[in-house]
């Protein structure tokens, strides 16, 4: 079946079977950065932002996204050096093969709660898993940013 | 090597490739090599225990695209280990590429490659198998000298005298004493005798197990793997193919987690054979399950331990017997049990009159085990720590105060330790730290809640090791580049820990120049140094002494050039990181034109290799205290707190060091608390997706404290010793003891899950 989408601001017409998932499908479209870490929905590695929701694209049939915008990772390069060193200054980084479903995750929730509190962060990434970090130093990560924004909003205030 | 201030260690400096990392470039093997190439599946037994009778594979040879399917009836007969360990390996050779005997739910029946996964499935279901389906021996009390055996092959060898017998079903067995412990238990006024169990957790990396492989240029077969052990790969697949070593050649990406789990070469063969008999390229892709039913998981154990004192809570004698489930296969089946009795008595070195340590590791119908992080000692700790704990609430001591009374310290000999003199141990100083920063004279007492919870702690101490003594051999060749840069090429295998990071922090202190003026060369065995791998929590330490062996002679050969140009000797120059002065005259060359000159009419080379092995393996040593909410109504368990102080010797990278120790953390609090395996009365593994192998998550974990009381080890680089199996070690003891003071049940069966506690309860 042909489908038509927009993957990170190009469209995209091609044939698909009708059970390519779309994880399979990003991936063969060069957005690597989309990772599979289990099969059953649990680890968060493979969301991408579906009409700017994040969704598991091991659970979202290739067919759904027909007509939809998808954004990977190598889409929003920018808006993830925004934070991403602060992660990188923990160490938190680790071996990185869940890193690109958790930063796609972390803009999600900087979009929908531009200043998060503690439990906000650690509800909203719950579903992203790591094995490696521990996650503490992920949240000590965002909130740095959080802080380090704050203060450069503060000082161009005054 | 003395204790001074340092430029670069220390520093708690970003990963070298974090920013590639995060921002989710192709680093990983699947990102990296190319799609166009055979997909290779197995086919896997669905009986525990059975015999090939007949296997079909005509029809499924048929479907098109796929390209071959390999049976037993295609593969060298010659038996090899999995493991990734030093030659000749401690563990049996019992595995054939594809077996007629299966020997596990999960055990490779057929090797199936085509174009496609589609295909490729589609021919795996046309495979047609007749089974004898044989009575397994799942329990592993019923393995030694049972009916039943695993491995009844003649062909079946074990390299070292490690006590297997596959006659016996027994992959090892030994006896160790020192003193006359029954003598020493009978006159305590105290024997605590008590049996703990814990499970086959999954190391649960999140990338799967994956390998590629090609014919190069030279018609040598290339493997590009996601491993932990280059050099033993490329040795286990010389045994598996029966090929020499030298027409192989093993390349390690980026790898996403390994936690030991990649010290056994679980997917390489499949692939590799397959390009070896077809000269094409071949991928294999494990599945989650694949990796949760037929990998290289912690071996269960049961370890009883007799631990006697005396009323004032010394603790006077030690007797650990230790049967450990290798299951199918004997990967790391010898070594691992040593641990959980070399890694759990010498904690009690400070009181303990005699000791003994005896082990089983049998073969079962489950899936082999293998190496994860903490490697037995894990296994132990949770047992001789609950043991400790069991005396302390016993006599009502306070649990730190018995640890007081007992524990090693610096300076101590550890006659459970191979004889070795401790050097550093500030065990008693991160104790201290704990408790303080813990808070512990106020959270161990049992406090009841308004709304009924109960909230209370727990406390174990840890030790490991750095490195195999006398065995692992790390080596680092370091070259000035043209620019006055360096390249640091490692044999090391950097799986997320961030080796290539701290080693080149190491470098560029001994260099005396910028850490982003080293470069770490991609790990390859054709031109990376040899190093038996990332593993026993040796890259710190054994590499990282031969990073610091080789900037010394590096920094030889420079001062030779230079002292050619200034014509003087050598020993009158002093090189201070971009220039090589002599004292005397002031004269100087710079780095860069050493660089240069190093290229025109020059016999001294700029590239130096070392390689370095310890005659000794120094413990880390920690303390961890866990605050807990329980639920009494529901068994349901919430960690609130967590802190854990760790000697690591020198943190080479705080940061790193820190993350580690977090890490290793939650993968505990996962193993006492939600990770289990259990089998149908089939010997099927239940929980074989991440649907019922729970991890723990962002919300489980509370709220965890690392610090670090460091001491100094005279024989590591710049005082370093090991961190990353330690952190793994204190959970489950420190767990299971503060659910003992919320609900006076002692609960010596991981993982303790909210039913055990309700039914404990009740």
């Amino acid at each position: 079946m042909k489908i038509t989408l927009t993957l990170n601001s190009r469209t995209i017409t091609a044939d698909v079977q009708p059970d390519t998932l779309l994880i399979d499908f990003v991936r063969n479209h060069g957005c690597s950065s989309v990772k599979r870490g289990c099969e059953t929905a649990n680890c968060g590695l493979c969301t991408v932002l579906m009409d700017d929701m994040p969704v598991l694209s091991c659970s979202v049939l290739a067919a759904r996204a027909d007509g939809h915008v998808i954004q990977t990772l190598e889409g929003l390069q920018n808006e993830a050096e925004e934070f991403i060193g602060f992660i990188a200054d923990q160490g938190a980084d680790q071996c990185g093969f869940c890193n690109p479903g958790f930063v796609m995750n972390t803009i999600a929730l900087l979009r929908e709660i531009p200043d998060p509190t503690d439990d906000e962060i650690k509800s909203f990434l719950a579903g992203n898993l790591c094995r490696c970090s521990g996650y503490e130093g992920q949240l000590r990560g965002i909130r740095a940013y959080l802080e380090s924004r704050s203060n450069k909003q503060n000082s161009e205030d005054i | 090597m003395q204790k001074k201030e340092f430029k670069t260690v220390g520093k708690g400096i970003r990963k070298k490739d974090s920013m590639q990392l995060l921002l989710g470039k192709p680093v990983y093997l699947d990102d990296i090599t190319p799609s166009e190439c055979l997909v290779v599946k197995v086919l896997r037994s669905p009986h525990a225990h059975a015999l090939i009778n007949e296997i079909d594979t005509s029809t499924a040879l048929k479907v098109p695209g796929i390209e071959c399917i390999f049976t037993y009836k295609d593969v060298p007969q010659e038996r090899f280990t999995q493991a990734g360990q030093t030659f000749p390996e401690p563990s049996p050779y019992d595995r054939l590429i594809l077996d007629r005997r299966v020997r596990f739910v999960g055990d490779a029946v057929a090797i199936i490659a085509g174009e496609n996964e589609r295909c490729v499935d589609k021919a795996m279901k046309l495979i047609k198998v007749k089974y004898e389906v044989l009575t397994p021996v799942l329990d592993l009390h019923e393995a030694k000298d049972g009916k039943i055996l695993v491995h009844p092959e003649d062909n079946w060898k074990a390299p070292c005298p490690v006590g297997a017998d596959n006659k016996r079903n027994l992959c090892a067995s030994d006896s160790t004493e020192d003193g006359n412990v029954d003598a020493v238990l009978e006159s305590c006024d105290y024997v605590i005798d008590r049996t703990y169990h814990t499970k086959a957790c999954q190391q649960a990396m999140m990338e799967t197990f994956r390998t590629y492989t090609r014919m190069d240029h030279f018609g040598r077969l290339h493997v590009i793997a996601s491993t932990q052990i280059i050099f033993h790969l490329r040795r286990i697949l010389s045994h598996a193919l029966g090929i020499p070593n030298n027409k192989i050649r093993i390349e390690k990406p980026r790898i996403g987690g390994g936690f030991g789990a990649k010290q056994t070469a679980v997917a390489e063969v499949y692939p590799a054979f397959v390009t070896f008999k077809t000269g094409k390229p071949a991928k294999i892709i494990y599945s989650r399950e694949e990796s949760q039913i037929a990998a290289s998981p912690r071996h269960e154990m049961e370890i009883r331990v007799r631990l006697g004192a005396d009323k004032n809570g010394k603790i006077r004698a030690l007797d650990v017997y230790t049967l450990s489930n290798t299951g199918a296969y004997g990967e790391h089946g010898p070594t691992t049990v040593g641990l959980s009795g070399h890694k759990s008595i010498p904690l009690y070195t400070g009181s303990l009159e005699a000791f003994r340590f005896a082990y089983d590791v049998v073969y079962t119908n489950t899936q082999a085990a293998g190496a994860y992080r903490g490697y037995g000692a894990t296994q132990g700790i949770f047992a001789v720590e609950s043991a400790v704990n069991e005396l302390a609430e016993t006599l009502g001591i306070d649990p730190t105060d018995i640890r007081e009374k007992n524990m090693l310290r610096e300076g101590m000999v550890m006659p459970a330790y191979y004889g070795e003199k401790t050097n550093s141990c500030a065990l008693d100083r991160c104790m201290a730290k704990c408790s303080k920063l813990f808070g512990w004279r106020d959270k161990y007492p049992v406090r009841t809640m308004p709304d009924g919870k109960i909230r209370t702690a727990g406390m174990a101490i840890a030790m490991q090791g750095s490195c195999i003594s006398n065995v692992d051999v790390g080596s680092a060749t370091i070259t000035l580049g043209d620019d006055g840069c360096y390249v640091l090429s490692i044999g090391a295998a950097d799986m997320g820990t961030g080796c290539d990071t701290i080693l080149a922090q190491m470098a560029a202190e001994c260099m005396d120049c910028h850490i982003d003026n080293v470069e770490v060369a991609g790990v390859d065995t054709d031109s990376s140094p040899y190093d038996s791998g990332s593993y026993a929590s040796s890259t710190t330490y054994v590499t990282g002494q031969a990073v610091v062996l080789a900037c010394d002679k590096l920094k030889k050969q420079l001062c030779s050039i230079a002292a050619e140009t200034l014509s003087c000797t050598d020993d009158s120059l002093e090189f201070d990181g971009d220039r090589i002065s002599n004292l005397e005259t002031g004269e100087f060359v710079t780095l860069d034109d050493i660089s240069y000159q190093a290229q025109c009419n020059n016999e001294i080379a700029v590239r130096a290799t070392a390689t370095h092995s310890s005659p000794v393996s120094p413990p880390p040593f920690m303390a961890g205290m866990v605050e807990i909410e329980l639920d009494p109504e529901t068994g349901s368990v919430d960690v609130l707190d967590y802190v854990a102080v760790v000697d690591c010797g020198t943190p080479i990278n705080p940061n790193l060091a820190r993350i580690q120790t977090e890490g290793g953390l939650v993968q505990g609090i996962g193993m006492a608390l939600y990770e289990d395996v259990t089998f149908s009365d089939k010997g099927k593994i239940e929980e074989n997706s991440f649907m019922q192998y729970k991890l723990p998550t962002r919300l489980d974990i509370g709220h965890l404290q690392v610090e670090f009381e460091s001491s100094w080890e005279p024989t590591g680089p710049f005082g370093a010793k090991s961190i990353g199996e330690i952190v793994i070690n204190t959970p489950s003891p420190a767990i299971a003891h503060a659910i003992y003071r919320a609900t006076g049940v002692w609960h010596r069966n991981l993982p303790i899950t909210p039913e055990k506690i309700l039914f404990g309860i009740e």
